[in-house]
């Protein structure tokens, strides 16, 4: 039985005026890490707050651990452990009061559970006596994530869990998200990062409130359909504009040091093409694509699409 | 219920990690109950008097001696031009002009009348007031003087006078703090009790807290019990140390029973907590509610009577004041506190504060359902 099953739930704002969420359904299997990823704004936390009984949806029906939404809220409440994307904890109680207060409103204790947070909970057991609004900006993820796990949820809700943490602490946070998937928990994480998305069993990529495309991170960079290169020459700008008017381009946007482009000729004529306009030390190759390249090649569809409607 | 317990626990702990708190909660009433009767203090001294005076005679003087020893005029300027007196009005050095008219004396004798003029520097009205009444008094006593001095008694008296001598119950010397002191108390504990918990709720609002909150299974009345019982606790420390401050510094003991000034507190806490609540429900961050506590916090200071008599004030006015709980405590305090009144003299208080309080956290809890 699936963890999380979503189906067609929509959710508007401000009299229905701003629509957050619209007809989205996904499912996630139990044990699963299911990945949304999306840019801010596009709909991740509202679906987290629906899921998490925070709020209602206008139309279609969810269920988490097999229980209904709207109907069970209470039971859920008890299975789920959530972690907003802002940092919620008391800040005026120390890191070991937090914990202990989140452990007795669901009739547990630190110890009963110490297993399953230990790995976590050692690193920031020697600032056990501060308070959690003078810990860093990784140590308060930490304590955070300690707090959603303390009474051994089935389901964990993590809402852009790594935003504005250190590279380093963000790799040791999904290590530690690949233990927690290891005992068992199932986990919706967000994140508007794309290279986490790799780590993730699957992901769903979000857009305006819509899915645009559910699958692992393989098969989604698999079902990109055209070749895609990265062009380098020495000067940048007039290599994407002259690119952008080349007759053979699909899309070609910037991305680090290169420009990437998808085509539907081949390298050569491509090379040629930019000799003649000029340009030196040309830098062709062909890449695997990366999952923003799939998200930015689905972004610019939809663009086109609504422009087509727009018509 | 064991949530409940672990709310409360953690409540607690964090009040008193806040470091202002155990000063709002000793401190701060210490100091108002200190200044604020002091400044609500109707007895005006200090009135700043210039008297002119064209006659410059015996009559003359004697009356400006009368005023100045009367305790509550300072001489601004004794003078003969009228010019230099409007000067120190305009200049707020003086208060009021007394001006005594050239042949004051003579006139006084041979034609038996004499007006004298004053003016009034009415830009302090309650000054202007109190302190024309005061010379008004001095003046009419110094013309009875004048007249048992002057008139020669007549056999029988040929007007009948009525004469009023006032008794003042309750209080006999009508001494300003005995009635002030305890209405402060009350609207230090408004203060005090219902912000702090306005305050309180949406602090976990604004920080995030209560989404975390939610997500538990910790149930909405466990939550709202959680918030309200600690302030029912601060409000009785707050009134104790209150009542024992108004008893060291203004020698202020209730005459009634104690017992009952507790058990109203205690109504009237649910209702300003009820209100709180409300408040609380209806402000996303801490500045929103301040806005609106310091509209209702001015309002419910001026029409509750506790400086301007309650019944002075036109019909709706006081309708509207009925709506307060404020206004029925200040009013209970008073009763209890000065006149000794008991529970069957209250018991119309005790219904309407209750009642008041009930519309309040019924709507406050109706509110925070919808808004969850």
């Amino acid at each position: 039985m699936d963890a999380i099953t979503v189906n067609n739930v929509t959710k508007t704002y401000n009299k229905k005026t701003v629509l957050a969420v619209d007809n989205i359904s996904f499912s996630v299997g139990k044990g699963e890490i299911f990945g949304l990823i999306g840019p801010d704004g596009a709909g991740k936390s509202t679906i987290f707050r629906m899921l998490t009984t925070l709020l209602l949806p206008d139309s279609g029906t969810a269920t988490v651990g097999g229980l209904d939404i709207v109907k069970d809220f209470k039971a859920i409440r008890g299975i789920v452990g959530y972690m907003p994307g802002r940092f919620s904890l008391y800040q005026d109680l120390t890191v070991e009061e937090n914990l202990t207060f989140f452990a007795t409103v669901f009739n547990t204790s630190i110890e009963e559970n110490y297993d399953l947070i230990k790995d976590i909970y050692v690193q920031i057991e020697p600032f056990k006596d501060r308070r959690a609004g003078k810990l860093s900006g990784g140590m308060k993820q930490k304590l955070a994530l300690c707090c959603a796990l303390i009474h051994k949820p089935e389901v964990l809700f993590l809402d852009e869990p790594t935003t504005g943490v250190d590279v380093v602490s963000r790799k040791e946070f999904w290590d530690m998200l690949k233990r927690l998937k290891a005992q068992g928990i199932t986990i919706l994480v967000s994140t508007s990062y794309m290279d986490e998305a790799t780590l993730c069993d699957r992901i769903g990529l979000i857009l305006n409130g819509k899915m645009l495309s559910i699958a692992s991170p393989e098969d989604t960079i698999n079902a990109y359909p055209e070749k895609l290169y990265a062009v380098k020459a020495n000067s940048i700008y007039h290599l994407l504009l002259d690119l952008r008017a080349y007759e053979g381009t699909i899309n070609c946007y910037t991305f680090g040091e290169y420009l990437h482009i998808s085509i539907t000729s081949n390298e050569a004529e491509v090379r040629k093409y930019l000799e003649d306009k000029g340009h030196e030390n040309i830098e062709i190759k062909a890449i695997t694509p990366t999952v923003e390249d799939c998200f930015i090649r689905l972004l610019k569809h939809q663009d086109e699409r609504n422009s087509n409607k727009d018509k | 219920m064991r949530a409940l317990r672990f709310l409360l626990q953690k409540e607690f702990r964090q009040m008193f990690r806040d470091k202002g708190f155990t000063g709002r909660l000793f401190i701060a009433p210490a100091i108002q109950l200190i200044l604020l009767p002091m400044a609500a203090n109707y007895t005006i001294k200090n009135i700043n008097i210039a008297i002119v005076d064209h006659d410059h005679s015996v009559t003359s003087q004697k009356l400006s001696q009368k005023i100045l020893s009367s305790g509550y005029f300072k001489l601004a300027d004794y003078t003969d031009f009228d010019s230099r007196a409007n000067k120190l009005i305009e200049s707020d050095k003086a208060d009021l002009v007394l001006e005594i008219p050239n042949k004051f004396e003579r006139n006084l004798i041979t034609d038996n009348t004499q007006k004298t003029g004053i003016e009034v520097n009415a830009i302090n009205g309650v000054k202007a007031s109190i302190g024309f009444g005061y010379l008004s008094g001095i003046i009419s006593d110094f013309n009875n003087d004048l007249r048992a001095t002057w008139v020669q008694p007549e056999r029988t008296n040929p007007l009948p006078t009525i004469s009023v001598e006032p008794s003042f119950w309750y209080n006999p010397l009508l001494t300003y703090y005995i009635f002030m002191v305890p209405a402060i108390l009350v609207s230090l504990v408004t203060g005090v009790a219902g912000l702090s918990a306005a305050f309180n709720i949406v602090k976990e609002k604004e920080i995030g807290t209560i989404e975390q909150i939610n997500v538990t299974p910790i149930k909405k009345y466990e939550f709202i019990l959680g918030k309200l019982i600690p302030f029912l606790a601060v409000g009785g420390v707050v009134f104790t140390v209150g009542l024992l401050i108004s008893w060291i510094l203004y020698g202020i003991l209730p005459l009634g029973n104690i017992a009952v000034l507790y058990l109203f507190l205690y109504v009237f806490l649910f209702a300003i907590l009820g209100f709180g609540l409300l408040i609380s429900t209806y402000s996303e961050t801490q500045q929103q509610a301040n806005s609106i506590m310091f509209l209702f916090m001015m309002v419910f200071n001026m029409m509750s009577g506790l400086y301007t008599p309650f019944d002075s004030m036109p019909g709706w006015a006081q309708f509207v004041s009925h709506l307060f709980p404020i206004s029925y405590f200040i009013d209970v305090m008073r009763m209890v506190v000065i006149k000794g009144s008991g529970l069957h003299d209250i018991r119309i208080h005790i219904l309407c504060v209750f009642l008041i309080g009930l519309v309040l956290n019924t709507w406050a809890v109706l509110n925070y359902r919808k808004t969850s």
